[in-house]
């Protein structure tokens, strides 16, 4: 069965550690940084990188649109 | 050919409006001015030029449609008179403020509150100092006949698109209601090329997206913008326009607007037909005011007398102008009454040439 | 896979529409105005239409829309929005106009303007932002605010009593001939996001279509107002204002 692989860029410094994201990452990729961002945010970032498959959920819920999303179909 | 019509100023406006080539009126009823939609409904102008014309729920939404229709670079206008024009104030402050070209007429009648719907011309202050919040001024136009009332409707935005700024037609229902015969203008095309340096026609990819605002949450910005204002008023003052009657020999001068002007022209001619030396300065343009000539009018009379349909508004220009070198007075009429030739008569004879 | 080979060009599958401008949005963190500035800039990126609209920002938290919105804007009075949007519409009845407004703005100082532009059916989108109170101003009860809930002007509670019930303008000015599509949308998580999207896609086809007027709500969160992090308003909004707020087609 192919399976969809994904991976997210997060513009850090746009980034206002919200957390909106983090919740609805139905794969538990998403963290929230220990260390801040330039405005003092925690920003997200992939805690679990491997888990993601790209879904997109994450960015197009993100009020900042901070967030890119890559994905691969694999066999 | 001329052509010539008999018509009531509000009607003259109006007709006036189609053949500026205006592309839109948004209007609500209110006496004395509402001639001006009846007439421009029954016109109607979408068919002759295309131009829109829309009754709106109230004078405020009718000066935001007036707001949002001029950001994009097409002639639009409004129509009020005092009440009407009141509940407008913040709409035209931010017209101001964003530096938009447009006209609004203010039929004027007698005031505060609900008042009168005589003539009045107690919206001096009005529409020369503002009228709305913060430091902005509109182009006053103040006819004083029919013919005025629709030759100022293409002065009015010629002058607001050169300067990208209101205008103000300034009149009563005196001129309003009044008809007199009318040479109307040929018809104008309307205009089909905007100016794309800050028209809201839609981003096109050859130039930045345009912003219309009033808006600087940056003081320093805000700042700029306020000297960028003020410096543009004072710029206004090479369109100032003022007609005189008799005044070359005048002892005394009569200053006066609109209606009140007219009247003064009777009392000129009763005035010299008993050998007293009055002459008269109609402003045509009431911001910018007539300040310089009426300086150097100073120089030559013994007084002057504002005579204004007010408890006193204008006179303080004049006051400005003049300042202090001859005695100046206000006589007028208030709350809807109007002043006989013979009322002013007295008054400046009473005052002045009596009194010398 | 390493993360590295996926983050290619030819993997990418979702990215902030160039639409939106490179400014910072001014909203707190997780404000649910972000997301509606964001799908509206997409559906005008895949309508291919942003040299054909223009968009009217209203007073309140969103007063600076035009500056996250890469489209031509006018920035209007509070409350009048709907006025100005119809001017520019008569005058150019080919271009999208919308505008974009908050509870306060549009169901308390421009109630007017909105009935009668919803009535004269004008052929513009309305993007109505409810989050029961003024963002802007500190907090401050709106028309909207539920009965009970809390703000600095109702600091003891909405008090339906005294203060007047909450209501539902979306519902009302559904009744009108002139407004075709009337629906109420959310976007805090990512199924109502793509249900929302697709609404706006629809009026802004309507406009296309010269149908009338169509006004999405959305009833959004504002987790500094409400006092809640981000996700607990969304948790709350969810609780309290969606059964008060029903989502859907009206």
């Amino acid at each position: 069965m192919a399976k969809a692989k994904g991976a997210i860029v997060v513009d850090v410094e746009r980034c206002k550690g919200c957390q909106v994201c983090m919740v609805n990452c139905p794969t538990d990729t998403i963290g929230m940084a220990t260390e801040v961002n330039g405005k003092g945010y925690h920003y997200a970032y992939m805690k679990n990188p491997e888990n993601c498959t790209g879904c997109t959920n994450c960015a197009i819920v993100c009020p900042d649109g901070v967030i890119t999303v890559y994905r691969v179909k694999q066999n | 050919m001329k052509e010539l019509a008999l018509m009531k100023g509000n009607e003259a406006i109006a007709e006036a409006a189609i053949r500026a080539g205006v592309d839109g009126y948004f209007g609500y009823p209110i006496t004395p001015q509402s001639e001006v939609m009846e007439y421009l409904m029954l016109q109607k102008p979408e068919e002759r030029t295309g131009m829109v014309v829309l009754q709106a729920e109230s004078e405020v939404a009718s000066i935001n449609m007036l707001y949002g229709a001029a950001g994009t670079g097409k002639k639009v206008m409004t129509s009020s008179s005092s009440p009407g024009i009141s509940l407008m104030q913040e709409g035209i402050s931010y017209i101001a403020g964003a530096e938009l070209p447009c006209l609004i007429v203010n039929v004027v009648r007698g005031g505060p509150g609900l008042g009168t719907i005589q003539p009045s011309q107690a919206d001096y202050f009005q529409s020369t100092k503002g009228g709305g919040h913060g430091d902005y001024r509109l182009i006053v136009l103040a006819p004083a006949s029919v013919q005025e009332m629709a030759d100022f409707v293409d002065l009015g935005f010629e002058l607001a698109f050169k300067y990208r700024n209101p205008a103000l037609i300034l009149t009563d229902g005196l001129i309003g209601q009044m008809m007199e015969k009318v040479e109307l203008s040929p018809q104008k095309e309307r205009v089909t090329e905007f100016d794309q340096s800050w028209v809201t026609t839609g981003k096109t990819k050859d130039r930045e997206r345009n912003i219309i605002t009033s808006l600087n949450l940056d003081p320093d910005l805000q700042y700029e913008h306020n000297l960028k204002l003020q410096a543009k008023y004072k710029s206004m003052e090479q369109d100032v326009m003022f007609e005189k009657t008799e005044c070359d020999d005048a002892d005394f001068l009569l200053v006066a607007y609109g209606s009140s002007a007219r009247i003064c022209q009777k009392v000129v001619e009763m005035a010299r037909s008993r050998g007293k030396k009055v002459g008269l300065l109609r402003p045509q343009t009431l911001f910018p005011f007539p300040s310089v000539e009426l300086a150097r009018m100073a120089r030559k009379v013994k007084g002057m007398m504002a005579v204004e349909l007010s408890a006193g508004q204008m006179v303080e220009d004049v006051k400005l102008a003049v300042n202090g070198r001859i005695p100046v007075s206000h006589y007028g009429m208030v709350g809807g009454k109007i002043h006989s030739p013979d009322d002013v008569l007295n008054e400046l004879e009473k005052k002045y040439i009596g009194g010398y | 896979m390493e993360v590295k080979e996926i983050i290619r060009p030819e993997n990418l599958v979702y990215r902030r529409t160039p639409l939106m401008t490179d400014a910072n949005l001014s909203y707190c963190p997780g404000c649910g105005h972000g997301t509606v500035h964001r799908l509206i800039m997409e559906v005008v990126e895949e309508m291919g239409i942003q040299e054909d609209t223009i968009g009217i920002a209203p007073v309140g938290c969103s007063v600076l829309a035009y500056d996250f919105m890469n489209i031509d804007c006018t920035q209007a009075a509070h409350g009048r929005a709907p006025a100005v949007a119809t001017g520019i519409k008569r005058l150019w009845p080919d271009k999208y106009v919308f505008t974009y407004q908050g509870d306060g703005d549009l169901a308390a100082i421009g109630t007017a303007e909105t009935i009668h532009a919803c009535n004269r059916g004008e052929n513009i989108t309305i993007f109505f932002v409810n989050n029961g109170i003024y963002g802007m101003t500190g907090g401050q009860m709106a028309p909207t605010t539920l009965e009970g809930m809390k703000s600095s002007t109702s600091p003891y509670g909405r008090n339906n009593a005294t203060m007047g019930p909450p209501y539902k303008i979306t519902e009302m000015v559904a009744q009108l001939e002139g407004v075709h599509y009337v629906t109420r949308q959310a976007v805090h998580k990512p199924g109502p996001v793509r249900k929302a999207k697709k609404a706006i896609r629809k009026a802004l086809e309507l406009q296309k279509e010269n149908k009338g007027l169509s006004l999405i709500e959305f009833v959004s969160n504002c987790n500094s107002g409400w006092k809640m992090t981000p996700n607990d308003s969304n948790t709350w909004m969810e609780e309290n204002m969606f059964p008060f707020y029903p989502m859907g087609d009206i």
